[in-house]
């Protein structure tokens, strides 16, 4: 690189470390089976997890079916709904949305992103995708042991979860829990590898105060993940413990059929510390790489820099922060000490303001923004639609006084499918087509994406605004009918025929969406080397898709952040983070000068 | 352990602050921590994390001993070793402790005298630790044997609050798991020193990778990890 004649910003430190040490795969098996390559590694996660989310797809047409017509089923009993609720909840949250963003875009995004051939360690990364998948095989094996899988409630609640008369007793508690134990271990693998990635192996010129949020997101919601794992690591291993040996660490002393039984003296809410110690991060480790995706989305389609980005990073983290202190707002009605209740309330109140930052600079990309309305331009604008629906409902739940009367109604079950179910899935799928032309050099198919896109969306609006109805009159949460009660008028019952009618439709929908995968694969239209004109490391390399190393024969060497798009005085509306700034094209009577003067 | 001392403030002439330089390090590119190569990065995150599982550990246990209505065991009594007659309360625990933490001070050698490519010195010591380690945890199988035949289960003892058996199974359980995973790395990074693999830039067997002195501290760093939660189970376990 001649120094002397560029400007002072291409001057970029040398390389610190020496080459990363790769694996090259001699065969078929060490190449796309037992790979090490971080790119093949996420879209092994990414199909597992969309399989098994299939499965848990499936189980919330069944729940729909039930809720919508009861009485028209023979093959949905109580135990069996149940049993889908159980598992449709804890395959949705654990083994389909953290799997798909940490384990998928975070193994395909980060190295690429970051100016990395690899993740660090690219054996412990297999190796965590290898436990990953033995965790979902025991979850699945749970609906084919006697009495199925456990329908304890995705959130396995002491002393019901493991006492008869909850399905699944038997066998199902154990798989669920053991899968869980192992879902972690190989979680803890990659978690480890995608953080150290991150803070130790960027590409030369890449600050962390450069990355694009996608990985600030991952980053965070990794950090999160490998921190609050534990809690539900330990609280699995003392459940299985308490139903395999019949101790008592989550379980008081009880009389079953008139007889005591051999429990005593422990402590169910102690599991309810210890479970949303786990869960509330949770929402996050599922909600920050959403964060971060959809910013650059935004970005990237209204051709503007994303409003604000060092208050979008300290968001991040503030958020990320505080996502630790807000765990027992899920425990209002628990009978835990009501003074507890009030500071989980005002944390709950606090974490809101960095959340709410985040939407306002979301909406202010868009401000006088040169927007492209692509398809994942319209899930990311969906995102926020849906994402500020759901979070000021749980302003209602996150009061006391508010949460206590709808707390277990169908307002619930609106309030978290809106805030971390739609809303990070809209971004999953904005991902998606953004992302295909990289992983396979074709587009999705627009006309089927447009398809998918308005019934995703408005279907989604169809399913649960009726929901907060629902809840507002009291209709509870998880029960399998509602039979003859007086506080639920009829137009309830055909409020939830509609929302079974609207589910199976959106249900079909993702259907759709399955199929053009495949087709896109073969037939779509054969991609531009930067569709979307981004400005980040994953489109500019030597190849694309990129091939095992990443970048060819040289690393990148990144000159400037991720969000240079329309800088006056460029004749192109963005510029790569590789471009030095010697070479970007001005336009017409521009000079070096006025690209800097703009920027912020 | 750690290089802290880096040859970095004679770069700059005015030397900045302890503070000052962690934010300059953090703002820089490539790597947030100067010098600390990645296997070590990983193992520090990892310990991180396993901290809060043994906290984890720990809290529950004092909630539990709170929530239930039995009286706890007076563990002195029950961890009385009696030797010509004489009880000698937590005699065992005391020895084990003594060697767990001596096998600490072995490990730190070992991870010195690995810097300084003294690869037989290096390799005794780290089986010298493995060796403490191992006694560690056949002196906790002893005391399990013994326990047991007392009559102490997971669900019930003959001492007082079921829930003592529980957490003494689990938490020693959990923790004499960590020093095996340990002593058997020990064995298998002391042979890779023996050999001189980290001389001659052998690959691993299974990451195809070429390892270096490093990873003796790696061991230690976990190594001096498990000695430190062992410290936090025996002031919270066996003396309180």
């Amino acid at each position: 690189m001649t120094e002397t004649t560029s400007p002072e910003d291409d001057i970029v430190p040398p390389q610190e470390v020496p080459e990363m040490d790769l694996y090259h795969p001699h065969s078929f098996l060490t190449r796309w089976i037992f790979s090490q390559d971080a790119k093949v590694i996420a879209i092994q996660y990414s199909l597992v997890a969309i399989s098994i989310g299939m499965v848990a797809l499936v189980l919330s047409w069944l729940m729909r079916l039930q809720l919508g017509f009861p009485d028209s089923f023979d093959f949905i009993d109580a135990a069996d709904y149940y049993q889908f609720i159980t598992m449709h909840g804890m395959i949705m949250v654990v083994y389909l949305l953290t799997a798909l963003f940490l384990g998928g875009f975070g193994n395909y995004l980060i190295p690429l992103m970051v100016g990395a051939r690899d993740m660090v360690f690219p054996y412990i990364n297999m190796l965590s995708f290898w436990i990953y998948l033995l965790a979902v095989l025991v979850l699945v094996s749970s609906f084919f042991v006697p009495g199925g899988p456990t329908g304890a409630g995705w959130t396995l609640y002491p002393p019901q979860a493991i006492l008869s008369g909850t399905p699944g007793q038997e066998f199902g508690i154990i798989l669920m829990l053991a899968s869980l134990m192992l879902f972690i271990v190989g979680f803890t693998m990659g978690g480890l590898n995608y953080v150290v990635t991150i803070l130790q192996a960027r590409a030369r010129g890449m600050t962390l105060m450069r990355m694009p949020l996608t990985i600030w997101g991952i980053f965070i919601a990794t950090v999160l993940a490998l921190f609050a794992f534990p809690a539900l690591f330990v609280a699995s291993l003392m459940m299985m413990f308490d139903k395999i040996l019949e101790t008592s660490f989550f379980m008081p002393a009880m009389i079953e059929f008139g007889e005591k039984m051999s429990y005593g003296g422990g402590s169910p809410i102690l599991f309810q510390h210890l479970f949303w110690f786990f869960g509330h991060p949770e929402v996050y480790i599922v909600a920050l790489p959403a964060f971060g995706i959809v910013s650059d989305l935004l970005s990237v389609n209204a051709r503007k820099n994303i409003f604000g980005y060092r208050m979008m990073v300290w968001a991040i983290v503030g958020i990320g922060a505080l996502a630790f202190v807000v765990w027992a707002h899920h425990m209002y009605v628990s009978g835990m000490n009501p003074y507890f209740g009030f500071f989980f309330a005002t944390t709950t109140l606090i974490i809101a303001v960095p959340t709410a930052l985040k939407v306002y600079n979301w909406v202010l990309t868009l401000w006088r923004g040169n927007i492209h309305l692509t398809l994942p331009m319209l899930f990311a604008l969906a995102f926020i639609l849906t994402f500020v629906n759901g979070g000021i409902t749980g302003l209602f739940l996150g009061n006391v006084i508010v949460d206590i009367p709808l707390s277990d109604t169908m307002f619930v079950v609106a309030h978290f499918h809106m805030v971390m179910g739609v809303a990070p899935i809209m971004v999953i799928f904005g991902a998606i087509y953004h992302w295909y032309p990289l992983l396979t050099g074709r587009m999705l198919h627009n006309g089927m994406g447009q398809f998918h896109f308005w019934v995703t969306f408005l279907g989604a609006y169809a399913i649960y605004f009726p929901m907060h109805y629902l809840g507002f009159i009291g209709v509870p949460r998880r029960y399998f009918e509602l039979g003859e009660t007086t506080f639920i008028p009829d137009s309830a019952h055909d409020l939830n025929a509609f929302i079974t009618v609207a589910a199976l439709v959106v249900g079909f929908a993702q259907l759709v969406f399955l199929f053009n995968l495949f087709w896109s694969r073969r037939n779509g239209i054969v991609a531009e080397r930067n569709p979307w004109k981004a400005t980040t490391l994953e489109w500019q390399t030597e190849h694309m898709p990129p091939t095992h190393g990443n970048f060819g024969k040289d690393l990148p060497i990144v000159y400037r952040w991720a969000y240079d798009f329309s800088v006056p005085g460029a004749e192109s509306d963005f510029i790569p983070q590789n471009m030095a700034t010697k070479d970007v094209k001005l336009a017409e009577g521009m000079t070096v000068a006025d690209l800097k003067a703009e920027k912020t | 352990m750690s290089q802290t001392a880096s040859p970095k403030s004679a770069e700059s002439a005015a030397d900045p602050g302890r503070i000052e330089s962690a934010i300059q390090d953090w703002s820089s590119d490539q790597r947030a921590f100067k010098n600390v190569p990645w296997g070590k990065a990983m193992m520090w995150l990892f310990l991180l994390s396993d901290t809060f599982i043994f906290s984890i550990f720990l809290i529950s246990y004092m909630t539990v001993r709170m929530s239930t209505k039995v009286a706890w065991p007076n563990t002195s009594q029950v961890f009385a070793l009696e030797i010509g007659g004489v009880q000698f309360p937590l005699l065992l625990i005391a020895i084990m402790t003594f060697i767990l933490i001596s096998s600490s001070g072995t490990m730190a050698m070992a991870v010195k005298f690995g810097y300084s490519k003294n690869r037989k010195i290096t390799a005794i010591l780290m089986l010298v630790t493995a060796l403490f380690g191992l006694s560690f945890v056949g002196m906790q199988a002893f005391e399990w044997t013994k326990l047991i035949h007392e009559g102490v289960r997971p669900w019930s003892n003959p001492f007082g609050a079921p829930q003592f058996g529980s957490i003494f199974f689990m938490i020693t359980g959990f923790h004499g798991f960590h020093v095996s995973i340990g002593v058997i790395f020990l064995f298998i990074v002391a042979r890779k020193v023996w050999r001189g693999d980290y001389d001659t830039g052998k690959r691993g067997f299974f990451t195809s990778r070429r390892g270096n002195y490093e990873h003796v501290e790696m061991m230690g760093l976990y190594w001096h990890f498990v000695d430190l939660v062992w410290v936090f189970i025996f002031a919270f376990f066996y003396l309180w």
